[in-house]
């Protein structure tokens, strides 16, 4: 049974069975024991829900701060202007022109502002949700469509929730903000890979995210064929440990495309689910 | 009266760029004396986002009266208006066909951004 731990599971390439690992890691989980969060910080396609079904009991509205300018008080000395990165406020001869979707909420403009004319509102970027699937507590968020300004709300899921549990965060693919976002408090990291050329080169890119961020991780390999050492080969020449191999399977490809879990509708995978369990608590006592 | 016009090159015969935000270089043409100055764009054109705010805003400082260009997006368009100047889009060919062109008043102000914005 494990406690106090929040285990990321990132990959590099899409689709290689994140959610597949962290929802059935999830179901483990709760039926060994213990209070279990799963956790959807893919918020642009979040779909844990379609597998664990969660009764959502609370939902709430995310906002990220973006500036009100106060031509009143406003002097155009073009200091919020000079230093904002993303070009959210443009400071002309006589005007302040603010561009909120490019505003990533850092507070920059309001706190060099000399005349305290800028102030801050909240832009709405969707909706967090919290529920229940059984006894798995379930925290996922969805970002507006055509939203671009992902990391506000994967860090108000982060941030809902007991601590104290043991949490599983469903990382968005990728190695750039909204993957690190996801992945940076996480006590251990589970990459999630398959044993193809895409899936490895990718598999390399996330490993080097992990390590810059200095996070203790180890990878799966799902979809696994016994004769097929790609990953295999690609984790020992790195010096990677691989936790657990999932094999490829057809019945797992049918219950996916249903909507169920493994855990559930195959019994004979539950070892695979049950072993990575096991292997955790060990890697998180390192 | 200044006139900017966005460039691959840095030369009066180099071919207009047909991005605004992120196009190389800025052909200031002067009415008045008959000079020309290049000025890079590498600064907005490496910008990770707000390309083309951030080009629009330098042109701006540059004190140039008209834009032309191949394609202006909704940001930089409204930055451009909001400072007062004139833009002028569908651009092509070289820099000084160009200015030749808009000299002989071939060339028709643009009322609206003519491309989708990249963000939101």
């Amino acid at each position: 049974m494990l406690s106090d731990l929040t285990v990321a599971i990132a990959s590099g390439k899409g689709g290689t069975g994140k959610t597949t690992v962290s929802s059935n890691l999830a179901c483990a989980a709760s039926q060994a024991g213990g209070e279990v969060y799963y956790v959807d910080c893919d918020v642009e396609e979040p779909n844990g829900h379609l597998f664990l079904k969660p009764r959502i009991t609370g939902s709430r509205r995310i906002y990220v701060p973006v500036p009100a300018v106060d031509e009143e008080k406003c002097t155009y000395c073009g200091l919020c202007s000079e230093i904002c990165q993303y070009s959210a406020i443009v400071c002309l001869n006589k005007t302040i022109l603010t561009f909120e979707n490019m505003c990533h909420g850092c507070g920059g403009c309001s706190l060099v502002c000399p005349v305290g004319a800028i102030s801050e509102k909240g832009r709405d970027i969707g909706v967090l949700e919290e529920g229940r699937s059984g006894p798995i507590n379930f925290i996922h968020g969805r970002l507006t469509v055509g939203e671009a300004m992902s990391p506000p709300m994967i860090k108000a899921v982060l941030s809902t929730g007991k601590k104290g549990a043991f949490r599983i965060i469903d990382a968005p693919p990728g190695t750039s903000c909204p993957a690190i976002t996801s992945i940076k408090s996480a006590d251990y990291v589970i990459l999630v890979t398959e044993p193809t050329p895409f899936g490895i080169n990718d598999l390399g890119l996330a490993i080097d995210m992990v390590s810059e961020l200095g996070v203790p991780f180890s990878v799966v390999v799902n979809r696994s064929e016994t004769n097929n050492h790609l990953a295999r080969n690609y984790c020992s020449a790195r010096g990677v440990r691989i936790l657990a191999e999932i094999p490829d399977d057809r019945r797992v490809a049918e219950v996916y495309s249903r909507g169920e879990l493994v855990f559930d509708a195959i019994p004979d995978f539950r070892g695979y689910f049950t072993d990575i369990l096991i292997s955790l608590g060990k890697e998180a006592k390192r | 009266m200044k006139t900017v016009v966005t460039a691959q090159g840095q030369y009066i015969d180099s071919m207009v760029d047909p991005r605004f935000g992120r196009c190389s270089w800025f052909i200031v043409a002067d009415s008045n004396t008959g000079q020309f100055k290049a000025v890079s764009n590498e600064k907005s054109f490496e910008a990770s986002q707000g390309a083309g705010i951030q080009a629009a805003d330098n042109v701006t400082r540059l004190g140039v009266d008209s834009v032309i260009t191949g394609h202006c997006g909704p940001k930089a368009f409204r930055v451009l208006k909001a400072a007062g100047k004139k833009v002028y889009t569908g651009g092509g060919g070289t820099v000084a066909e160009m200015l030749d062109r808009f000299k002989k008043g071939e060339l028709k102000e643009a009322e609206t951004a003519d491309v989708e914005g990249h963000w939101a």
